[in-house]
């Protein structure tokens, strides 16, 4: 079976392109009516030629929405467990060049960090670490996730790009979901992007996703970190990645994640920011697209936009956020990998919630591979 | 005329079955069963916390718990899930969802049939999530299922009854009851289930979704027993427009 990097090369850039800038309004009008989009569709979502007809997608998407997820938001926190990174991606706050302290949590750190986002209501966690195989190790991880698991309904890993056995070894320990942010699905940029550590490897990690789906995890994430290439091509190849995984992997839940890239430690100038009309676009798009999948929308976005975002399609918020190394339980190290602008806890998030007519949902995950008596 | 509705060995009196999932606030929860007149209720176990907090503190005492275990893709993953329901103080009555295309969220009908029988044998009323498959159907009644709850559209599509003819097969050929779930989006459309002869309707995302879930769950309630009326007293013979009242050439006119 040909892997998502040999699909994506059926669909080169000036295809995408091409398709996007002849894209007509009847286009537009057509894709709105359709039950199923295939990709060409959402292609034509995303281009300008819908644009006018913005208010149109997001009517589309908020009935689609409401229909498949309801009034219903699920709540996950994260927690950075170690911010140690070999990598040097220029537009990232955890940057091997930045000279900030770092911090590794020992187990009983983590555990300590865990019980309190544990107290605070929440039962879906998301662990992340810096890129360094070697004092972050597969085993580490692992070791996170079972420490944690008890506290738990859901475990889920945002962490560099393992192998297929080494997602097999985290599904053991507890994990049910992994996140993988592709950054840019254009090769070259990403390459430029990346100049030195691990993470280079374009294809290990444009496949990750895939060889977790082949380890038996359930549930994948991924996203393109907008603002790095031209807006449509990476939202599409974002929505083509999450398809074509659906496609071949029918049994997991794939959801999309759709960060924007914001400030950070050091400088970085976004190369093709994507402004709020183009960011619904891309959420309203998506929706239409892919009805059943999850959205997730991280702390980056403002209260404002997040607020407004959940009709349209997001169904997963983040709540409580730190993006630092400790802080709950042990001391913080002085800055996370990106500034959050949405600061609420998870009694404003779930208050917030209800103001717009929505449940905060703090529970939606048992895992059925566990023996009960 | 007596009517009696028996599942599981219980005498129930509403045909209508309600969900716990997509409601804007679960505090909405006991308005709806009263609207509803529902007597059985759905909850995902995946949704259910330690110590019964969250959603099922919500649900009345009254109210019979159909704990559900979405999220099994296999007849053992059903399986575990349907023993921490029991463990959970959830009781005794199961409704199985073993899907493995999360896309279309369509049931796996042979893992189903797997599933109904090993938790027969635990001693658990079974009632099976499937396609109106006859095949499926039977070897879920044949393991013991309580009752078969066939999908009238793809879940949470709100179509009504795509699948009628089907529904309309298990109706008629099996000896359990058979409870229209999934993809009824209207009362008219949960009506004409009942209409055909089906013996309940499990509605959630039709009543959750709509703007008003209590007003809705009356409106379901009503049109349940309107179904369930009209099937018992039988439809009397419908002429489709512009049909002759009479044939104009009878066909045994020669018969003198």
């Amino acid at each position: 079976m040909e892997n998502f990097e040999q699909f994506l090369a059926k669909w080169p850039r000036e295809r995408r392109a091409r398709i996007a800038e002849n894209a007509t309004e009847e286009q537009v009008l057509v894709a709105l009516r359709k039950d199923t989009l295939q990709p060409e569709d959402f292609l034509v979502l995303l281009s300008p030629a819908a644009a006018p007809h913005l208010e149109d997608l997001a009517q589309r998407a908020h009935e689609l929405t409401l229909r498949y997820f309801g009034r219903a938001v699920n709540l996950f926190t994260p927690l950075y467990i170690s911010d140690v990174c070999t990598n040097q991606c220029r537009y990232c706050g955890f940057n091997a060049k930045n000279t900030q302290p770092r911090r590794h949590l020992n187990m009983d750190e983590i555990e300590a960090e865990a019980r309190v986002i544990a107290d605070m209501g929440l039962q879906h966690i998301l662990l992340l670490t810096g890129d360094a195989r070697k004092l972050s190790s597969p085993e580490y991880i692992a070791d996170a996730a079972r420490r944690i698991k008890p506290l738990f309904a859901s475990v889920g890993v945002e962490v560099y790009s393992l192998t297929e056995d080494e997602y097999r070894l985290l599904i053991a320990a507890g994990v049910d979901s992994m996140t993988m942010f592709q950054e840019t699905y254009n090769p070259e940029l990403y390459d430029w992007l990346h100049p030195a550590g691990p993470k280079k490897d374009y294809s290990f990690r444009l496949n990750a996703p895939e060889r977790a789906a082949r380890a038996g995890m359930r549930s994948l994430g991924v996203g393109a970190l907008l603002g790095l290439d031209e807006f449509i091509q990476d939202a599409f190849c974002t929505g083509l990645h999450a398809w074509w995984l659906m496609r071949h992997y029918p049994g997991v839940d794939v959801g999309i994640s759709i960060p924007r890239i914001c400030s950070h430690e050091g400088s970085f100038d976004i190369p093709h920011a994507v402004g709020d009309r183009q960011f619904v676009q891309y959420v309203t798009a998506m929706r239409c697209f892919l009805p059943r999948s999850g959205i997730t929308c991280s702390s980056r976005e403002s209260a404002f936009m997040r607020d407004h975002l959940i009709p349209l399609g997001v169904t997963r918020v983040s709540a409580g956020v730190s993006t630092a190394v400790g802080g709950r339980a042990t001391e913080a190290d002085n800055s996370g990998q990106f500034d959050i602008t949405d600061h609420r806890s998870v009694e404003e998030m779930t208050a917030a919630l209800a103001g717009i007519g929505y449940q905060a949902v703090v529970k939606d995950w048992e895992d059925p591979t566990t023996t009960h008596a | 005329m007596e009517d009696k509705f028996i599942l599981g060995g219980v005498e129930l009196k509403s045909r209508l079955f309600i969900g716990t999932g997509k409601y804007s606030a679960d505090n909405l929860i006991p308005a709806v069963c009263e609207a509803s007149g529902a007597e059985v209720i759905t909850v995902a176990m995946r949704r259910v916390e330690k110590g019964q907090q969250g959603i099922v503190a919500h649900i009345p005492r009254s109210m019979r718990l159909l704990p559900n275990t979405s999220g099994a893709r296999t007849a053992d993953e059903a399986v575990r899930l349907a023993r921490l329901a029991r463990a959970a103080g959830c009781g005794d009555w199961i409704k199985i969802e073993v899907i493995s295309d999360v896309r279309h969220l369509l049931p796996d009908g042979y893992e189903t049939a797997k599933a109904t029988e090993a938790l027969v044998k635990e001693g658990f009323t079974v009632l099976p999530y499937i396609n109106p498959d006859l095949y499926v159907a039977r070897a879920c009644v044949d393991a013991g299922a309580a009752a078969v709850m066939p999908l009238g559209a793809p879940i949470g599509t709100n179509r009504g009854l795509r699948t009628k003819e089907m529904i309309g097969i298990l109706i008629d050929e099996l000896d359990v009851p058979v409870v229209v779930d999934a993809g009824i989006g209207r009362p008219s459309q949960a009506c004409e289930a009942m209409e055909m002869g089906a013996a309940a309707c499990l509605v959630n995302t039709a009543i959750a979704s709509s703007a008003d879930p209590v007003r809705m769950a009356a409106a379901f309630r009503a049109a349940v027993e309107a179904g369930r009326n009209a099937w018992l007293a039988g439809a009397g013979a419908v002429k489709a427009p512009g049909e002759a009242a009479e044939a104009s050439s009878p066909l045994t006119g020669f018969l003198r």
